[in-house]
Formats: C-alpha cells, structure tokens, sequence
C-alpha cells in the first residue's frame, strides 16, 4: 500500500457560529482519486476550501506529503502542491485564455505541465490562446480552469463540480481527459453531484451527510441501497 | 485665438491633474481602495523633492532619482504594515484610516516645515515657451509635464496588459480569492500597487512643485481634482483617467476666461454634470 498523500484528522470548520463540517478524518494515497459525494450543503466544497487553506479549519489536522499544512494560507499550499480548480470556474474576466492559464504556473514547480501541454490537452484553446476568458463557452472555461490547475504541477488536484452547468456531452468529453489529467501519479479529489459518474471515476469515495462521513471505501464494496441510504440518511 | 489658447492651456494643465489622478485609479483598480490622503502624499512628496533639493543642490527633475524610489518604498510599507490591514468587506475602514493618514500628514508638514509656502525652482524651465500659433505660447514646464502625464500613463497601460506584475494586478482586482489559489500573495500585490501609486505621486508632487507654490494644507485640493479627474474620465480606465484631467483643466480654463473667480467651480460643475449623466465616467472600463 502506498503512503498517504493527504490525511486529515478530526477536522471542524465553522461558517461564523454555524458548524459546516463536523471531526472528519480520512486519507487519500498517492496516485488515487478520491470521489466525495453528497447532498447540497453536507460540506464537500467546504472541505476542499479547508485542504487548499481559502477557509481556515476550527481544530484538527491536515498534513499533505507528511507536512501539516492546516495552518498555511492558500497561496503557500498551492507552493505546496495543492492545486483548486473551484466550483464555478471563476476564471479572471480581464485576464485572456492564455493569461489566466499562465497565472496557473504562477508557481513553478517541476513536472509535466506547461502551456504546450495544456494545448496538446485542449486543442480548442490554443485556437482561443488571445480571446477574454468570458468569451468561451461553458464547457472551454471548464477547460481553461482545468489547465490553469494543472499549470501548477500539483501532486494533488481538487476538482470542485467539474460538471456543474455542463452540457452532458461536454461533461462526457472531459470526463474521458481524466485518466490524462490524473496520470502521471497526480491525485485527486473529485466533488460530483453525478453520484454514477463520481463513483465511476473513483478508487476510493466518501459520502458526506450534514458534515460527517456517513460512509466510505471502495465503490465496489457497497450496493446502490448501501450508498443511497448514506446520501439520504433515510 | 483667446480661446484656441485657453483650451491649449487647459489640455496641458490637465496633464497635471492626470498626475494626480493616475495613482488614485490604479489603486482603486487593483484594490477598491479610496485613498483620502492622496493628495497629502501628493504635497509630502513635493516636501521631500524641497529637502533633498536643498541638501544636494540638484534640479527638480534631477531629484525624482531619490525621490521616486522613496516614495516607492514609502509605499509599499504603508500598505503591507498598515492599509492591508483595514482591507475587507466593510469599505469603511480604509477610508477612515486613510483620512486619518492624511491628518497626520498635514500636521506632520506644519510642524516640520511650518505654514510658509515653498517652490520648487526650475530655473528657466518655468518661465520658457515657444509660440505654436500667433497669440498662442506654450511653456516648456507646462508641456513637460503634459508629455510626461501621458508617458506615465502609457508606462501604467503597459505594466497592466504586458507584464507579470500587471497581470497579477487584474486577476486580483477581478477575484482576490481566486487569485490566491494561483499563488499570489494578495497583500504583496496590494502593497506593489500602492508602491507604483507612489511612484506617480511623487512624479506629481515634484511637478505641483515647479510649477505653484505649496504648503501643508494644499493637498485636499489635489485630492478633488485627482477625484474629479477619474470620475470624468471612468472608474478603473488609465487613459479615461488622463482624458478626465483634460476635461477638468480645459473646464477650468474657460471658466477662468470667462470670469477668473470660476475657475474651479466651472470644473466642479463638469465634474457634477458627468455625474449625473454617466455615473461610471465617460470611459469606463469594459470588463465582465
């Protein structure tokens, strides 16, 4: 078994007084996509604000490669690592396609990803390299988001609702980029309203209810019931 | 021609208020920071180019070379220990620590460099012109300072859309916190704006300098005409702010023909009429 990349232990975070996420503790493995599922409002992009420091955790740890990380800010865990592509996209809007992909690599760290390599990945927007980033469709800013990840060489990349707002055939064309994205030993947290596509896509999920893990493990290790009943809790 | 002279004049007066203005809307750009002690910074400036002229003996001109990384250095200090610090949601903050600051800055040149007035001297600069036209002379100073405005302003243009700084600058002006997840230190960016800011004041300070008098209590009146000028020219658009300073020193200009006592209150009735016909300004910014 491979060492854990990201562990976290007895993790709270608050929104002001009311408490979104309640002593989570899990752990993710080199190399290995970690799917979170869960209702609206169960604390899945709550925790991915939590690993990538843009919400500061109330108590427990989180160590990424061994190194706890829970009291740095986001700018110093994307140094780290960390890489967020966030729900929404929320690309810059005065920045064009290519601009906003190289403030991705902002941070330079080694690896496989350069802006060649993100063309090669989404040919479209070398063709779109000089348009405003809110010119594109949903579906190219999905990728330019991506890409700006990825410009970082993350060890570990948060995909918050990378289907969110998607027509399905795009969400199928990025859905089958994933193994490209996620090779090269990169890891991944995926958060995905589609439970199918979200357990499909996972070596590992956790399903989340009102801010506690009501289950987790393998998809294969449980039935539809199974995980039903811990999406639902009823 | 009177006219035809007025007009020159006003576009080159409004160079200057383009100076003024230039630093106020790069700051706002990047960080919604109103900066009420603008035009205080603006004078201190001035004071410093005075201290170090009278230590060195230099030219005006030739005292930006200390002067414009001081006041760099100034700035960014200023941000990063003290204006990040009133930064958020609530808009109140910076603006009271801000007046604040400028309350300092008043007393503070009162008790160093009393009420007296002070000039910069630049020699025959001052006082030399050519005539463009028959009844229409043009001063070296004042086109000086027209060119330089539109150098700066330009340079600014440049930094913004081709450099890394620049484009550090939009994408947190657009989403400070997704800015962040690329790395970016959002209280560094901040405090290198407000050390460019700074840079133009003291650009500003030293050609306020040449070309008036000053002294301690002149600086909330270049604060409303810097105001002025972005406001006419459009929120967060360089070249609408320099359109702006025309505008206002041409207004100015033809107020003052037509009565000297109107000068300044023809610009502020230009300054309220774009107001309340376009709001953003006559150039804003086209952004998402």
């Amino acid at each position: 078994m491979s060492e854990a990349i990201l562990s976290v232990e007895n993790l709270e975070a608050w929104y002001g007084d009311a408490k979104v996420l309640h002593g989570l503790s899990f752990s993710l493995r080199h190399g290995e996509i970690l799917s979170l599922i869960g209702a609206n409002g169960a604390g899945k992009s709550t925790l991915l604000k939590c690993v990538c420091g843009l919400l500061p955790r109330k108590t427990g740890t989180i160590r990424f490669k061994g190194e706890a990380i829970h009291a740095l800010v986001a700018n110093d865990i994307v140094a780290k690592g960390i890489a967020l592509v966030p729900e929404g996209r929320r690309l810059f809007p005065s920045l064009s396609v290519e601009e906003n992909l190289v403030l991705g690599g902002q941070v330079t760290r080694p690896g496989p990803w350069n802006i060649e390599a993100v063309y090669n990945l989404f040919p479209i927007l070398k063709e779109k390299r000089n348009a405003p980033s809110t010119s594109l469709s949903g579906g190219q800013q999905q990728m330019v988001a991506i890409g700006r990840g990825l410009m970082s060489n993350p060890d570990l990349i948060l995909l918050d609702e990378l289907s969110l707002g998607l027509a399905p055939i795009v969400i199928k064309d990025i859905y089958a980029l994933l193994p490209r994205i996620v090779g090269n030993g990169l890891s991944a947290i995926l958060v995905e309203q589609d439970v199918t596509r979200a357990l499909d896509t996972a070596d590992h999920f956790l399903c989340l209810q009102e801010g506690r893990i009501s289950l987790e493990g393998a998809p294969k290790a449980f039935t539809r019931d199974q995980i039903s009943v811990a999406y639902f809790g009823m | 021609m009177t006219w035809v002279n007025t007009i020159i004049q006003g576009i080159l007066v409004g160079g200057l208020y383009a100076l003024f203005a230039a630093g106020l809307s790069l700051i706002f750009g990047v960080m919604r920071l109103v900066n009420i002690a603008h035009g205080d910074l603006i004078v201190a400036m001035a004071y410093l180019a005075w201290v170090i002229i009278q230590v060195t003996g230099m030219h005006p001109l030739l005292s930006l070379i200390l002067v414009i990384p001081i006041a760099m250095g100034c700035g960014f200090a200023l941000q990063y220990g003290i204006l990040n610090r009133t930064l958020g949601k609530d808009i109140l903050p910076p603006l009271l620590v801000t007046f604040g600051l400028s309350v300092i800055i008043q007393n503070g040149l009162l008790e160093l460099f009393t009420v007296d007035s002070r000039k910069l001297n630049a020699g025959t600069l001052e006082t030399g012109s050519f005539p463009l036209l028959p009844g229409v002379d043009i001063g070296y100073l004042p086109l000086l300072q027209f060119l330089v405005a539109v150098g700066v302003i330009a340079g600014l243009q440049y930094l913004f859309y081709n450099t890394a700084l620049g484009r550090a600058f939009r994408a947190t002006s657009d989403d400070a916190e997704a800015a962040l997840l690329m790395g970016l230190d959002k209280r560094k960016v901040y405090a290198w704006s407000m050390a460019l800011c700074l840079g133009v004041v003291a650009i500003a300070g030293v050609f306020l300098g040449m070309r008036a008098n000053f002294d301690p209590a002149v600086g909330p009146g270049r604060l409303i005409f810097g105001f002025e000028a972005v406001i006419i020219g459009g929120l967060g658009n360089l070249w609408g702010t320099l359109a702006g300073g025309i505008i206002l020193g041409v207004a100015q200009g033809i107020g003052a023909q037509i009565n000297p006592g109107w000068q300044v209150l023809t610009g502020h009735l230009v300054f309220l009429i774009v107001l309340a016909v376009r709001p953003r300004g006559l150039f804003p910014r086209m952004d998402g």
